[in-house]
């Protein structure tokens, strides 16, 4: 048995809305866990009031893999520090020395908590490092993903469990953070597909455009365009984040005017709500909205009634 | 030249022979001998006279146009005069022209203080400094080139030939560009300098005539100007004989005028600004000015007055002017001057010299009179001005007062007239579409290339909307902000060999932003294949709305009736897009598409005119012919603009060796686009009213030299020589409608101002050829016939035309501060998509009686049957392969499936297995003719029978669908059988590379995954939820943890229950998620067997009992053998890792594992061989020497267990072993 530690907790980067919180529409869905209605993975009920550190910011949750990784602010800022040869030799050192004395003992978790780093991040580090050393060459990337995404494919038995400690240890970063994401940007997408075919609007998804060749794909393209608030709206993007200024700029750049330019002005979900002033690209064709909108206005028809 | 001036004047020569003089030459006149023998010696200045006779009433009218300083340094050298001299043609010629336009030598006094009222038209085009054109009429325009550049209509500038003129021209030193003000800054010149007053009181000039003697009105000048200014030949002569006949009405009218005067004399409310009469000399320029009025009686002399405005109607009649319209600005500014500069009494002294010497207009009322008296004869072309001008005009009381009779019938016109020029929205900035059938991977060399389109497209749009954000901004620069960026693209481009790709994206957002008005550009071009839906409905119309009220809040500058091609709105930054990716390659694509686009949509075949029902009809041609001439004058403009790009230069050669060898070596390059052949077939075809507007646009943007060259001058002399054979008098059922006239006078005579083409192009070149005229005899009726141009379409492409109403209004509002103007932006009405190109036939008599069937039906049957015949023909295609083609991918598919199996073993490459498929499957695809034709059977008829109107006979009807079905088999066969084998092959490719890149089990499975039962209402706990839930139970097992902390097993059981509730429903699951639970299940399976998982139970943290661990293994079990549908990856339970947690436990308990391993093979989870290979696996793991031993001893336990399911099972639950048990057996 591992004996219990104490680490300071590190400074947890908190959203204003709970991720992870599917907010139904008011109607005629109730929230889907009977138990919790509540599921934040940084505060799982079963921990209670721990106070083992987890290393926990918060997270967005995101549908496409390419994009699980918006990174956290703090950790973007200092990721380049991590990343100098000399940390990289620094971190791998103290881990090696870390497993001689105990093998068994959250070396590289107490290593990454210490130095304020993601853990799973601080596992990449190491491991690609590891690897390097074996094999004299760097990894590729996918191998290390693969390693990542199951350690027991790393050939260090030590090295594989310290690396999935920091896996189920991290609530922002790895692919099992990664995977949560990507499950609820697809709840979500769902949740609307739900809504439109609810309300007759017939649409073409990710998957068909992809299938007729289309080089960027929101999530649904209406097949008769719709007005809403007076705006024109040809598709509809689901994000099941919380829209900040960082993000939403990203997302216009490689998502939203991607999509304008091709099918015209569109309209985004924020499931978790948005920074309002990021609202300002309606003329343009760029509408923000946190819930699926119920004054949708059809061709040939006045309001579609929920 | 002045001496056929002079000789006319004397009445020595009448005003109609001396026109039929210039039109015809000699022979013209020969009906009149004596005449035509005083105008014989004159011969060689024939050609000079219309420059001679612009200049002569430009600089005539200096004292009351320009506002420049009051008196021009007028020295009239009168020994100059010799009447008549022979000069050299081209130097008097050129003497003269220069200053028909002259350059604003004349420092700016007169504009101190004033804002420049006609900045340069829409901001330069190019680099260099931006030249104005028809300077002489932008009025104040002349303010911003000065010392810049010679003026823009100022063309003659003397080349080679300096040598004083010698004509009676010289007197008035009209070329010496020092001297003389520029002529053209009247209008908004006058306005400029004044504050807005009141509207003119009418009954004030008519009570103040009342004053004058009506009588003598007309027969002789006003008593104080008399003397100066009458010669007395004219005082002798009866003013009227020698008008032609069309004149001598004007004595009735006249009469008409006097009754009307006095009839208003009395009617008319008091005079309100009668004070303002006697406050005639403005003090300071910033002062107030009102107009002077004017008044008939005081018109100084009219016998003179009328010979000139007749000679000069019939020159503008006869086409020997180069821009009508221009000619109408100036006498609509002579109607509308303020004020005269009052001429110093030398100038008018009558002795010196001859009836040249003496001013022409010596006050306003002379002016007036001129101009009113032009207008009588234009009335034709006023009448179909647009609405708003003839209103003006009609309210004018200056035309009222003079000439009742006109201003009665422009009010008819107005009263009668439609044409109003609407102010339309522009359209919302809408982004091409995305059309898979061009941009899709297909269309692309590489996956790169694909990529990389991808890239640039948004980098395109991006550009664009940051253009469109800031272009506006003080101190934005294009080049600055965007050029880099735009490079980079192009360079992306080029390494990717896209630009084609590019340029019709490019191209056709030119189109959508800056040819339709209704957003459905792409329509409206007949390009896109089905109706877009996309692009119908993106009108923003408020941020339109608002754009467009900056706009009109902001004055846009005055570009005078003659501004050089500019680049308005989006046009704007296409323009600059081009300058600044200075790319040779993407400049060569562009040239490439706009030719083929100008091409295609010149040769488009508009429908004919039909006289059933005319005005949907009408209405219906004028929208596609609008649409289509709009687009082709914008591919064009754009074409010229790059052609011409590589050779723009500031100035013209300096010399004449540099300027013929530059000829020299152009006239060896072909056209890029071989616009002489598409004039000639278009003047031909009787298409010259689509062909010549675009064409006029693409020349436009000639450099110096081009036009010069062999083959652009054939051009520009077949254009003149339409030009002169457009009399706008002659109309007659052949020719071409009047508007469609005005249209091209417009526009060509917009052309013949461009600086850079040469001058004595127009008035050097020899009229009215007869080549024009044979065309006509042609039996074809051609657009030219129709009445396919209206005002809006004339607005549209010739704004400048809208100065005149601006001229108008600011007469009459008085303020012309802001050179104010209510047409400020035309656009076009109209677009709608043109009826797609019928495919042509060729089938022998068949084809011949098909087309005579045609020919005795109206035309819109043959258009129904030609659209539903491509339509049909293009479904047909698409059913075939929705239905066929998809069949066959679905055999091959599991052809496909089968042969992978045994492909694994033999390790064949899937390349070679797909060729062999689709070997195998091609063939079958001669099926897809039959089938097509089947189809074109069943639909064109229901089609047909649809469109067609319900009278139609069934006879008719019948043949209708016949051919439409043929044409449509035809086309649908046709591309069938070229194309089938190739479009099999392809998704067959498509679909097996789908299927063998998400290769794996999953995916087969996938298809089936999806969907709960029916009643199911999706309350089961989401997927994200559960993943997070196991995470939070695994990181607890994996430490580190607090002594305190633990889970309850009650939990465990819930969380494992609520995992079955998911993977029941599966509504929110996806193959990602449940990959994800999957192996979490098995992740927490291995802990349990481990016993480390920490309970939480009553007295704290504790190992749960091994009765709840097998409860809960049962239930992972029994979720992974049930409940699962993608594969679980139960091996990791028995990797070194998952198995290495025994290790650590203290006592080792093995009883789990094995209880685990027996649930596995039982459920047909893993096979026995499966695990044995993975226990043996592990035993070449370092364990600890112990560990070994015992995992040793569990697998020959394992291994010696009977093979048989189902007993086992109940012998396993019955066995339980005790810890102690596999302990002692190790």
């Amino acid at each position: 048995m591992v004996p219990p530690i104490s680490i300071p907790r590190p400074v947890a980067f908190r959203a204003a809305s709970a991720p992870g919180v599917i907010s139904l529409p008011s109607d005629s869905r109730s929230p889907p866990p009977p138990s919790r209605a509540k599921h934040d993975i940084d505060q799982g009920p079963v921990r209670g009031d721990s106070s083992v550190p987890r290393g926990c910011a918060t997270y967005q949750a995101e549908p496409e893999e390419a994009e699980t990784e918006v990174p956290q602010k703090h950790i973007k800022r200092t990721h380049a520090k991590h990343h100098t040869a000399e940390a990289i030799e620094t971190y791998y050192q103290r881990y090696l020395s870390g497993v001689v004395k105990d093998g068994t003992a959250p070396v590289l978790l107490e290593l990454a908590n210490e130095v304020d780093y993601a853990p799973s991040l601080m596992a990449r580090i190491i491991l690609e490092r590891f690897l390097q050393e074996q094999e004299e060459s760097p990894p590729s990337k996918s191998v290390i993903n693969s390693m990542l995404r199951d350690p027991s494919q790393i050939p260090d038995g030590v090295l594989a469990n310290q690396v999935y400690q920091c896996i189920v240890n991290d609530c922002c970063y790895g692919p099992l953070v990664g995977c949560i994401k990507h499950a609820i940007g697809h709840e979500h997408e769902v949740l609307l597909r739900d809504l439109l075919l609810e309300r007759n609007l017939s649409f073409l998804d990710e998957d068909q455009l992809r299938a007729k060749g289309y080089d960027k794909t929101p999530d649904f393209i209406l097949e008769v365009p719709v007005a809403l608030e007076g705006h024109i709206i040809h598709w509809i993007e689901s994000k099941a984040s919380f829209g900040d200024e960082c993000s939403h700029q990203a997302y216009l750049h490689d998502q939203f005017w991607s999509y304008w330019n091709r099918f015209g002005p569109g309209l985004v979900i924020y499931w978790y709500g948005f920074i309002e002033e990021l609202d300002c690209n309606r003329e343009r064709g760029i509408l923000l909205k946190d819930c699926f909108p119920t004054d949708l206005v059809t061709l040939g028809q006045s309001i579609v009634q929920p | 030249m002045a001496a056929v001036l002079e000789a006319l004047l004397r009445e020595e020569v009448t005003a109609e022979v001396a026109v039929r003089w210039l039109v015809c030459g000699a022979q013209g006149a020969e009906d009149a001998p004596e005449e035509a023998a005083a105008l014989a010696p004159l011969e060689p200045l024939r050609k000079e006279f219309v420059p001679f006779l612009l200049n002569f009433l430009r600089e005539q009218s200096t004292c009351a146009l320009p506002q420049g300083p009051p008196t021009p340094a007028k020295a009239p050298r009168a020994s100059a005069e010799r009447p008549g001299g022979p000069s050299t043609a081209r130097g008097s010629g050129r003497g003269v022209r220069s200053q028909l336009f002259p350059a604003p030598a004349e420092p700016p006094a007169a504009s101190l203080g004033e804002p420049p009222l006609a900045r340069r038209g829409g901001g330069g085009r190019r680099r260099g400094p931006v030249r104005e054109r028809g300077g002489r009429g932008a009025g104040g325009s002349e303010e911003g080139e000065i010392g810049d550049s010679p003026p823009w209509g100022g063309g003659w500038r003397p080349r080679g030939s300096n040598s004083p003129s010698p004509s009676p021209a010289e007197p008035l030193n009209l070329s010496n560009l020092e001297e003389f003000p520029p002529v053209g800054s009247v209008p908004p010149g006058p306005a400029g300098r004044m504050k807005p007053s009141r509207r003119i009181n009418p009954t004030r000039v008519s009570a103040e005539r009342s004053l004058s003697k009506p009588k003598t009105c007309f027969t002789s000048p006003p008593i104080s100007q008399a003397p100066n200014s009458q010669p007395p030949v004219l005082d002798n002569s009866p003013w009227g004989l020698d008008l032609p006949v069309g004149c001598s009405s004007l004595q009735e009218e006249r009469a008409m005028l006097r009754k009307e005067r006095f009839k208003l004399l009395h009617h008319s409310p008091t005079p309100a600004s009668s004070a303002l009469e006697s406050g005639l000399p403005a003090p300071s320029r910033t002062g107030s000015l009102t107009p002077e009025p004017a008044d008939p009686g005081k018109v100084s002399c009219q016998p003179r007055l009328e010979l000139v405005a007749i000679v000069y109607s019939s020159c503008i009649a006869e086409n020997l002017v180069p821009s009508l319209f221009l000619e109408l600005f100036f006498v609509l500014q002579l109607l509308t001057v303020r004020r005269m500069i009052h001429v110093e009494k030398d100038d008018l002294e009558p002795s010196l010299g001859g009836p040249l010497k003496r001013p022409l207009f010596q006050n306003i009322h002379d002016c007036v009179f001129f101009a009113v008296l032009v207008l009588e004869h234009q009335f034709q072309v006023l009448s179909r001005l647009d609405k708003g001008t003839l209103k003006l005009l009609a309210e004018n009381e200056r035309l009222l007062c003079f000439s009742p009779t006109l201003q009665g019938r422009l009010r008819k016109a107005y009263e009668r007239s439609t044409a109003k020029v609407s102010l339309l929205l522009s359209p919302p900035a809408q982004a091409v579409s995305f059309q898979p059938e061009t941009d899709n991977r297909a269309n692309f060399s590489s996956d790169r290339a694909f990529h990389t389109f991808k890239k640039q497209r948004d980098v395109f749009y991006e550009v664009l909307r940051e253009w469109e954000d800031r272009h506006e901004e003080p101190g934005w620069d294009f080049e600055k902000g965007l050029g880099n960026r735009i490079r980079s693209m192009m360079s992306q481009l080029s390494t990717a060999s896209s630009h084609s790709h590019f340029v019709r994206l490019f191209q056709k957002q030119l189109l959508q932003m800056c040819q339709s008005p209704s957003g459905a550009g792409g329509m409206a071009l007949g390009e896109a294949p089905d109706p877009d839906v996309l692009s119908m409905l993106g009108a923003d119309k408020l941020g339109r709305l608002r754009r467009l009220q900056e706009r009109l809040v902001a004055p846009q500058s005055g570009s005078g009736p003659c501004p050089p091609p500019t680049f308005p709105g989006w046009q704007g930054f296409f323009r600059d897009f081009i300058l600044s990716a200075s790319s040779f390659q993407f400049n060569q694509h562009l040239m490439d598409s706009l030719s083929l686009k100008i091409r295609e949509l010149n040769d488009l075949p508009l429908p004919q005119h039909e006289p059933s029902d005319e005005d949907v009809d009408r209405q219906d041609e004028r929208r596609q012919f609008a649409s289509v001439l709009l687009s082709l004058r914008l591919l064009a403009k754009f074409l010229g603009f790059v052609v011409f790009l590589p050779y723009q230069s500031p100035e013209p050669p300096p010399t004449r060796e540099l300027q013929d060898s530059a000829l020299a070596l152009r006239n060896q390059v072909p056209p890029v686009l071989d616009v002489l052949t598409l004039l000639q077939q278009g003047l031909q075809n009787h298409q010259a009213v689509l062909t010549v507007p675009w064409l006029v646009e693409f020349l436009s943007f000639v450099d110096h030299v081009a036009p010069l060259l062999d083959y652009y001058h054939s051009v520009f002399s077949l254009l003149l020589q339409l030009y002169r054979s457009l009399i706008l008098s002659e109309e007659s059922e052949r020719r071409m409608c009047f508007l469609n006239k005005l249209l091209l006078l417009a526009v060509l005579g917009w052309l013949f101002q461009i600086p850079t083409v040469p001058e004595d192009l127009f008035f050097l070149a020899e009229g009215r050829p007869d080549a024009l005229e044979g065309a006509t005899v042609s039996l074809v009726q051609g657009l030219d016939t129709m009445p396919v141009v209206d005002q809006q379409l004339l607005y549209t492409c010739c704004p400048f035309i809208g100065e005149l109403r601006k001229l108008l209004a600011s007469w009459v509002s008085g303020s012309s501060g802001r050179s104010g103007g209510f047409v400020r932006k035309i656009t076009p009405t109209s677009t709608t998509a043109l009826g797609p190109q019928a495919p042509k036939t060729s089938q022998g008599l068949q084809a011949e009686l098909a087309q005579a069937f045609f020919h005795n039906q109206p035309p819109s049957l043959r258009r129904t049957v030609e659209f539903v015949a491509e339509r049909i023909g293009s479904n047909c295609v698409k059913h075939i392969k929705a239905t066929f083609v998809a069949d066959l991918v679905r055999q091959a598919e599991s052809r496909l499936q089968e042969q992978l199996g045994e492909q694994q073993e033999e390790g064949g490459a899937p390349a070679q297995l797909l060729e062999a498929l689709c070997d195998q499957i091609c063939p079958e695809g001669t099926q897809a003719l039959a089938q097509g034709r089947e189809f074109c059977r069943k639909k064109g008829p229901e089609a047909v029978r649809v469109l067609l109107p319900e009278e139609t006979s069934p006879a008719v009807l019948r043949s209708a669908e016949d051919i439409a079905v043929g044409l449509a088999m035809e086309k649908a066969c046709a591309w069938l059988s070229a194309n089938i084998t190739a479009l099999i092959r392809r998704e067959v490719k498509a679909a097996v590379s789908r299927t063998l890149r998400a290769q794996g089990p999953d995916v087969a499975a996938q298809g089936e995954r999806r969907g709960c039962s029916r009643a199911c209402e999706h309350h089961a706990p989401l997927p994200s939820h559960l993943i997070s839930e196991i995470k939070d139970v695994l990181a607890l097992a994996v430490g580190p943890r607090d002594p305190e902390e633990g889970v309850a097993p009650e939990h465990l059981e819930t969380l494992l229950q609520q995992l079955r509730e998911t993977l029941q429903c599966r509504q929110f699951l996806c193959l990602i998620s449940e990959q994800q639970l999957a192996k979490c299940s098995v992740e927490l399976a291995s802990f349990l067997v481990a016993d480390q998982v920490p309970t939480l139970g009553p007295p704290g943290p504790q190992r749960l009992e091994r009765g709840e661990a097998r409860g809960l293994l049962q239930t992972l079990l029994s979720l992974w053998h049930e409940d699962f549908q993608v594969p679980v990856p139960l091996q990791l339970l028995l990797s070194p890792r998952n198995v290495g947690l025994l290790a650590d436990t203290r006592p080792r308990e093995w009883d789990l594992l094995l209880f685990l391993l027996r649930g596995l093979v039982d459920r047909g989870l893993m096979g026995r061989v499966e695990i044995e290979t993975c226990l043996k696996s592990l035993h070449q793991a370092p364990w600890p020497e112990d560990f070994s031993e015992e995992l040793a001893t569990l697998s020959c336990l394992f291994l010696a267990e009977p093979q048989v399911p189902g007993p086992r099972l109940r012998a396993c639950e019955l066995m339980r072993p005790p810890r102690g048990t596999v302990l002692a057996q190790s």
